[in-house]
């Protein structure tokens, strides 16, 4: 028994490589799905967008980059098309370079129209990128939706959104006069906005949009953090300067169910949690291991 | 006066910006709007810096041949090609719009290769886990449970588990894992964010009153 956890303890690293492997990518090919059960704080987030009324205008702020993709990603597609379903109107920056990115990223792939081009009273608008559609829905650039891009400042980017937008944002990410487009119309300071959504890898993110946003200038503003960020935002949720917060991979397949939009998040809870399980009982059989080979040392 | 016109620079944009929260003035509002668009352009400006910096010291590694000296020659040709691809053979403005070179760029292999580097940390955390998460002591045995409580809690097979296991309703490991996250956590990190804000406004105050010099360089 002693050889054998002498064994466990000198086990190549590249074997337990191999494991984790395989307990993520097996469910991804195997198309395997989990039921799950929706939190408070998702359902939160959920209710507070359902709360909007149609023509309501969102900020949201994408704070991350490809590295976090995988948490991310699903988030900002599932609420793109929540949005469009709600005809909520909203407003793209990015206080990370690679966020409004992202985002466009997304709304190319949650984009269900066919071809490249539509032409439209003589203009010819992109698919994904002028014009999206979602089931029943279409969304036009500048009307419904525009992406004013990223802006270097950090927090101080959100505090000089609070006098004035077009100061921060003269131009769009495409170089276009941010004020020539109609969506813009009304829209002057972040007070006029009716909601925040911010998804975050770190900083600036969450901590700052609610430092800076909603305790100065009261908009509400709910998130979406990566799963190593959520626990650090969680004193802003419980005293309600935080409206829904969405925590990993599994807040972002709990509002996909919310919502109905089941896509990548829940695709790959499957695979989360069978590594969760693996390092759980690799952590185990380590301490098992460890405290046996230890024991017989000290007797010796 | 190398010294006086920073510390008195810093003194004014950082009474400013205290002022102006506690006594909104239109004229306080526009100095602190002032100072804020300083800082976004001062921000941009360090990007450049950071960029050319980059570039210094990629091309002293190489002239001088240190270590690894190939990897500098990647980085300035992966710094040229992006930079030139994206100011000139993108549609100029619109280099971000899906479709653009630049944007293949983005997507073919700034994505994947972050999300690799990424990616490869489940690996690694695996890994370390098995061979240094020892419950040595009282301390790392209470955060081992809480480890395991809140990585099954997170998952869906936590609530199967529990339903196995006949655990009291209410008391199933993903409410247990809930407990630990809004209440020992959030505990936790009130005290860390109090510390933090203390911290950083007798730092700050240090530095606006001018007791706090370090910033400026030298001695």
């Amino acid at each position: 028994m002693q050889k054998l956890f002498r064994i466990l303890l000198s086990i190549d690293r590249r074997i337990i490589f191999l494991v984790i492997f395989l307990a993520l990518t097996v469910p991804i090919f195997l198309r395997m799905k989990i039921d799950i059960d929706v939190t408070r704080e998702v359902q939160i987030f959920y209710d507070a967008i359902e709360a909007l009324p149609s023509g309501s205008r969102v900020l949201v702020s994408c704070d991350y980059d490809p590295g976090s993709e995988p948490e991310l990603q699903p988030m900002a597609e599932t609420a793109f098309k929540h949005f469009i379903r709600k005809k909520i109107r909203f407003a793209i920056i990015g206080l990370w370079p690679q966020g409004p990115t992202q985002a466009s990223r997304a709304l190319v792939m949650i984009n269900e129209a066919k071809g490249r081009y539509i032409i439209e009273n003589n203009d010819t608008l992109t698919v994904g990128r002028d014009i999206v559609v979602v089931g029943q829905d279409t969304i036009r650039y500048g009307k419904d939706f525009i992406n004013l891009g990223f802006q270097s400042g950090n927090e101080l980017v959100i505090q000089r959104l609070g006098s004035s937008i077009t100061a921060v944002f003269p131009n769009d990410f495409r170089g276009v006069a941010t004020s020539s487009y109609p969506i813009m119309s009304g829209l002057n300071r972040l007070a006029d906005f009716d909601f925040i959504f911010n998804l975050s890898a770190g900083y600036p993110g969450t901590v700052e949009w609610v430092q800076f946003a909603v305790d100065r200038f009261h908009v509400p503003c709910g998130a979406g953090n990566t799963a190593v960020q959520a626990p650090q935002v969680y004193p802003y949720l419980d005293a309600g300067q935080l409206t829904g917060l969405m925590g990993g991979m599994k807040g972002g397949a709990e509002y996909e169910k919310l919502t109905g939009y089941t896509a990548k998040a829940t695709m790959s809870m499957v695979s989360q949690t069978a590594a969760h399980i693996f390092v759980v009982l690799f952590i185990v059989i380590g301490n098992l291991a460890y405290f046996m080979t230890r024991g017989k040392k000290e007797n010796h | 006066m190398k010294r006086e016109i920073p510390l008195l620079l810093t003194a004014i944009v950082g009474f400013t910006f205290l002022i102006q929260f506690f006594i909104p003035h239109p004229f306080l509002r526009f100095l602190a709007d002032m100072f804020s668009d300083w800082f976004s352009i001062i921000a941009a400006a360090a990007i450049w810096l950071g960029a050319l910096n980059l570039i210094r010291v990629s091309l002293e590694k190489i002239n001088k041949k240190e270590s690894d000296w190939f990897y500098a020659i990647v980085t300035i040709a992966s710094f040229l090609l992006i930079v030139i691809i994206g100011f000139f053979f993108s549609g100029g403005r619109s280099f971000q719009d899906p479709g653009t070179r630049f944007d293949w760029i983005y997507l073919n292999i700034y994505t994947p290769l972050m999300a690799t580097m990424f990616a490869m940390l489940a690996f690694f955390v695996a890994s370390a886990s098995y061979r240094a998460f020892r419950a040595r002591n009282a301390q790392a045995t209470v955060l081992l449970l809480a480890a395991f409580l809140v990585m099954l809690g997170r998952t869906p097979f936590g609530d199967w588990l529990s339903s196995i296991v006949f655990l009291p309703k209410g008391w199933g490991i993903s409410n247990i894992s809930n407990i630990i996250m809004n209440y020992f956590n959030v505990a936790g990190q009130r005290a860390i964010m109090i510390g933090i804000a203390l911290g950083t406004v007798s730092t700050s105050l240090r530095i606006i009153l001018g007791i706090e010099r370090t910033y400026l360089g030298g001695d």
